[in-house]
Order: C-alpha cells, then sequence, then structure tokens
C-alpha cells in the first residue's frame, strides 16, 4: 500500500529544546494510527508539524520533509491554507467558533467557496451533522450560538465543522480526553465508521482507546520513535523495552 | 553538636527581645480587621471625591438654573455673559465636533495598529512598539498643542483647506468660511493623536483575551489570519472594541489644554469642519476666575462643567462595565 504521509529525518527545535529528533515515519491510507507515549514525548508537536500549526509557535526550527501523496507540505510553493485544507484537526478541546451551530460547519465550505449557492451549503451542512452523528440532537435549534452545546456536543460540531471542508486526513490530539465516556464513545465509533475514507492519525493516552481505535500504532519518547507497526504486534508482542514498559504500565 | 539555630526550640516559648514567638489567635485576627476596614475607608475616598465634587458642582449651579430654563440654556445659541445670555449650545456642539471628528480619525489606525500588532507581528516588532505607543500616550497635552499650533494649523490653513475647498468647496461640510487654520478639523486631528495610544493599548489587552485555541480553530480549517480575523476575532471582541472607543471619546471630551490651543474659541455652531469652535473644557479653563463680577457667570460656567462631568461620567462607567466583563474573562 502507498503512504499517504511519509515523515524523512524530521527534527523540531523549540528554540533550543530538541523536540523531535530523526522521525521517520509512513502513515497509511485508511487505517487508524494511533500515537502513544509518555507525557511530553512529542506527540502533539509531531501532529502540529503535520497540518503546519507547527510555525504558529515562535522561535520553532523544522527541518526534514513530510511528503504528503509525495509532495514537500513545507515546500515554498505550497500554500499552507490548502495544506490544513487537506488536513484536518480535532482538537483536545473543542473550541467552537463565536457563531451559530450551522455557520461552525459551513464556516470552512465558505472561506474554500466551495459551495455555490445557500441551499447546498444548507444540505451539507445537515450532511456533516448526520455523519458527526449530531444531527438529531441540534436539527431544532442550528441557529443557536455553538456555544450552548454540551462539550461532548461541541466536539462532535468540530469534527462535523472539520470534515465539511472535506480532508483527506483526519488528525486527533487526544480527542476524546475532555469528554465523558458516552460522548467519548460516539466520537470513537465516528472515527470508525470514517477510516475508510479518511486517513485517521490519533493521539491517545489510554491504551485501552488505543486498542479499540489502532490499526497501526507509533509509540514515541523523549523525541523519538521507539516502535511503530501494525497494532497487533505492536501490542502483543512489542520488540523494545520501553514499549513493553509502558503497555504493563510502568510509567 | 549544636542544632542549627533556626530549628532550636524556643526557650520557654519567647527570643531573646521578650517578644512573644506567636501572636494569639483574638489578636491576629483583630488586625486583620483593622486592616480591612482601614483598605476598605481608602477606596472609599476616590467615590467620595466623585460624589462631593458633583454635588458642589450642582450647588454651585443652581442659581443660573432658577433664572433660566433648562431648555433655554442648552437650546440658546447667544452667548453674551454681560446681557445674561447664556446659550450653551455653541459650546455643547463644539465638544461633539471636536470629539466626533477626533473618533472618526482615531478609529481606523487603532484597529490597523492593535490587529497588527497583536495578529502579525513579530515579538521582536511588538516589544519595540509597545512601549514607543506608551511613550507617545504620556507626551503632556500642553505639547500636542504647541505641535497643533505650529505644524496642524498652519496646514490645514496653506494646504488642506485650500485643496478642500477647491474640490468639495460645494459641500457644506467642506467650505472655508474663515481664512486661518484655527478650527475644527485641527482639533479633531490633536485629539485623534493623542487618543490613538490609548485606544491602540486597550484593544491590545482585549486581544490578548482571545484564546489561541479559537485562532488555531479557524486557522486549522485553513482560513487565512486575515479571515480569521474579520470572521471569527473581530466579531467576538466588537463589544470590547465598542467599548474602547467609548473610553477613549471620553478623554477626548474632557481633553482641555491641546484643543483650546487650535480650535479656535469663537462660541459659534460649527457647520464646517474647517469652522472655529469653543468646546466646554475651553470654555471653562479660558474664563473661570475671570470677570467673576458679573451676575450668574460663576454658576453659568459651573454648570458647564457639571454637564461636562455628567457626559464623561456616562461614558465612562459604560465603557468601564462593557471593557470589565471582557477582560475579567482573562484565564478562565
Ligand atoms: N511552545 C513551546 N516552547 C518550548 N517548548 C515546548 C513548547 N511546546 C512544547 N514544548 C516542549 O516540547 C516537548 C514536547 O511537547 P508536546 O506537547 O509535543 O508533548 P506531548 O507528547 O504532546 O505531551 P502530552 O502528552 O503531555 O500532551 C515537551 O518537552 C515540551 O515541554
Ligand atoms: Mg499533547
Amino acid at each position: 500500500m502507498q503512504p499517504h504521509i511519509q515523515v524523512k529525518n524530521l527534527n523540531v527545535h523549540y528554540g533550543r529544546t530538541h523536540v523531535l529528533k530523526d522521525i521517520n515515519l509512513e502513515i497509511l491510507p485508511q487505517q487508524i494510527t494511533v500515537i502513544m507515549g509518555p507525557s511530553g514525548c512529542g506527540k502533539t508537536t509531531l501532529l502540529k508539524t503535520l497540518n503546519r500549526f507547527i510555525e504558529l509557535v515562535d522561535g520553532t526550527r523544522v527541518t526534514g520533509q513530510i511528503l504528503l501523496d509525495g509532495q514537500d507540505i513545507y515546500s515554498n510553493d505550497v500554500d499552507v491554507t490548502e495544506v490544513r485544507k487537506r488536513i484536518g484537526l480535532l482538537a483536545q478541546r473543542p473550541q467552537p467558533l463565536p457563531m451559530s451551530i450551522a455557520a461552525n460547519v459551513a464556516y470552512g465550505m465558505q472561506i474554500h467557496r466551495m459551495k455555490s449557492n445557500r441551499q447546498e451549503v444548507r444540505k451539507s451542512v445537515q450532511h456533516y451533522l448526520e455523519v458527526a452523528g449530531l444531527w438529531e440532537e441540534v436539527s431544532h435549534r442550528l441557529n443557536d450560538p455553538a456555544t450552548s452545546l454540551s462539550t461532548g456536543q461541541q466536539q462532535r460540531l468540530c469534527l462535523a465543522r472539520g470534515l465539511a471542508i472535506e480532508p483527506e486526513i483526519i488528525l486527533g490530539d487526544e480527542p476524546t480526553s475532555a469528554l465523558d465516556p458516552i460522548s467519548s464513545q460516539h466520537i470513537e465509533k465516528r472515527l470508525l465508521t470514517l477510516k475508510d475514507t479518511y486517513t485517521t492519525i490519533i493521539v491517545t493516552h489510554t491504551l485501552r482507546q488505543a486498542k479499540r481505535l489502532a490499526d497501526q500504532v507509533i509509540f514515541m519518547y523523549l523525541g523519538e520513535v521507539i516502535e511503530a507497526g501494525p497494532a497487533d504486534a505492536v501490542f502483543n508482542h512489542p520488540k523494545v523495552e520501553r514499549t513493553q514498559q509502558y503497555l504493563a504500565g510502568l510509567f | 553538636m549544636a542544632a542549627p539555630a533556626l530549628f532550636s526550640k524556643p526557650e520557654q516559648g519567647r527570643p531573646q527581645d521578650g517578644r512573644p514567638y506567636k501572636l494569639s489567635i483574638s489578636l491576629r485576627n483583630r488586625l486583620n480587621n483593622i486592616a480591612a476596614r482601614v483598605f476598605w475607608l481608602i477606596t472609599l475616598i476616590p467615590v467620595g471625591l466623585v460624589i462631593a465634587i458633583t454635588v458642589a458642582l450642582a450647588v454651585r449651579s443652581a442659581p443660573i438654573l432658577q433664572s433660566h430654563s433648562l431648555v433655554e440654556l442648552f437650546t440658546g445659541t447667544v452667548w453674551k455673559p454681560f446681557g445674561g445670555q447664556f446659550g450653551f449650545l455653541p459650546f455643547i456642539a463644539g465638544t461633539f465636533w471636536v470629539t466626533t471628528i477626533g473618533v472618526i480619525l482615531a478609529v481606523p489606525p487603532c484597529l490597523l495598529t492593535a490587529f497588527y500588532l497583536s495578529e502579525y507581528a513579530r515579538p521582536i516588532t511588538r516589544n519595540i512598539m509597545k512601549p514607543l505607543l506608551d511613550v507617545l500616550a504620556a507626551i503632556p497635552s500642553v505639547v500636542y498643542g504647541v505641535w497643533g499650533m505650529l505644524v496642524i494649523v498652519p496646514f490645514v490653513q496653506k494646504t488642506f483647506m485650500p485643496w478642500m475647498s477647491s474640490h468639495f468647496g460645494f459641500i457644506p461640510l467642506f467650505a472655508s468660511n474663515q481664512p486661518t487654520g484655527f478650527s475644527v478639523i485641527s482639533g479633531g486631528v490633536i485629539l485623534a493623536v493623542m487618543i490613538i495610544p490609548f485606544i491602540i493599548a486597550i484593544i491590545y489587552e482585549i486581544l490578548k483575551t482571545v484564546p489561541q485555541d479559537l485562532r488555531e480553530a479557524s486557522l486549522g480549517l485553513g482560513a487565512t489570519r486575515w479571515e480569521t480575523i474579520t470572521l471569527v476575532i473581530f466579531p467576538k471582541i466588537l463589544p470590547g472594541i465598542i467599548a474602547a472607543i467609548v473610553l477613549g471619546a471620553s478623554r477626548a471630551l474632557g481633553e482641555t489644554m491641546a484643543v483650546l490651543m487650535v480650535v479656535g474659541n469663537v462660541p459659534q455652531i460649527p457647520t464646517s469642519i474647517f469652522d472655529a469652535a469653543y468646546p466646554l473644557p475651553a470654555l471653562i479653563a479660558n474664563n473661570y476666575g475671570e470677570m467673576m463680577s458679573i451676575p450668574l457667570f460663576d454658576a453659568a460656567l459651573l454648570l458647564a462643567a457639571f454637564i461636562l462631568l455628567l457626559i464623561i461620567l456616562t461614558f465612562n462607567v459604560i465603557a468601564t462595565l462593557v471593557l470589565q466583563r471582557i477582560l475579567g474573562r482573562r484565564g478562565k
């Protein structure tokens, strides 16, 4: 299978701290890749390099390549908005835009001029709310402010909003860590149904969630990728001692 | 071996100088209560001052209200203290003309600068520009006044007014009815320059309360910085921007020295930006303490002060309440 994303010799510095060290990875399409590792090992940083959020932080230096379908997303002729349109991010805490529920979903479609008329926008809003499993709960109050939703609903709204710009890749940085168990389940279920259409990369701290979701696992430690491979292999027959210790809950 | 003094047990609970190690709980509580009460009293002083000033102005301006009706005072256009005619309309109109022009001129550069510093500028630019703006805010107003007389007034008279009247002179707003550059536009320009750093500082503070996550939510969907600013950040902080402008306006309303040096001080209702005017603060500053033998003159000037105080208080209170709500959200 042709990898969707290839990371080659990626190094990231925050000022003088060397945060990501010589990362080499291949992310496969139509699979869920789960990134695990202890706190501070660089998982968020890795995700941020994938949608070029890293450049929003002052004083960072990125070297190496990230190839999306063979094209380096850091090359000069690539438009950052185009990269972010193709790679959607589900943040740790849902962050609704200060506008109505419907407008949140329509926001991306409108800035990218993806629909030619209101009718189409409205149809897509409904479609993506359905995909995110939120439609039934909000169909009667689409014009309410998005902040009036519960946290779990807001996260599904963010999912709908992200999917509405028709990305190829979904990134999730601990997307369920701020949610209650039921809402987490909702999101997990959506991610599993969506994985045939998208390339999905999820950071998580919960081993059980990782086991439920993962097709591929990347295990990171102190800024390096220690072990990467199919979920079954990494979970059941970890080759590296650190991974074994982490899976055993030793740190 | 002797233990370190810090950890040694006090003999009989008393150090050398005889002061007890511990104050009794009740004494500590009593001290606390006294301190709280003293602080409370000190905090009350400014409130008391505002009330005292307001009451004093009201009392001292009462005589004129007994002999003249409010309608007469507020709609009268003739100011002849010797003849007992006290029409405040020219002064109120002058105040609002100068302030309005100042605010209109100030708002666009304020918005652009504040958004630039907060959303686009690199940290180094920001660290240089912010203190510079604060210095600008600290320049005494008389210095602005002198600069206005030396630069703005001649510029208006020799360059801006002739150009405007030859191109737009047919519009009453831009008609040149008098030859000097001492005009509401000169006053407005000075005011704009004076309140710009102040408004920028407030808007910048408000922008800092916008969570980074919100910017990222928009940018992450492929929005540009500009789209994020116009579609997300601006609507979110609009109430704060309005409050900042109102606060700036209330500064402009009360600004005295710099304005009175460049507006011409003619008690008339301006109809063009090149007309002279006579704002309320200038009226008070120029006249109070002189010609006090004229009956009711003193009361009239204090009524002017009273009106000014009420307008500014209202502006300030509303704006401050709005801003408190916004800035108070920070950190949550
Ligand atoms: N803006 C920053 N400036 C400097 N150092 C940073 C910055 N952000 C992160 N770091 C450092 O980079 C390292 C990796 O951080 P990162 O947030 O990627 O870790 P993480 O694996 O996501 O941790 P967690 O599981 O706690 O979310 C940490 O040592 C962190 O202190
Ligand atoms: Mg993280």
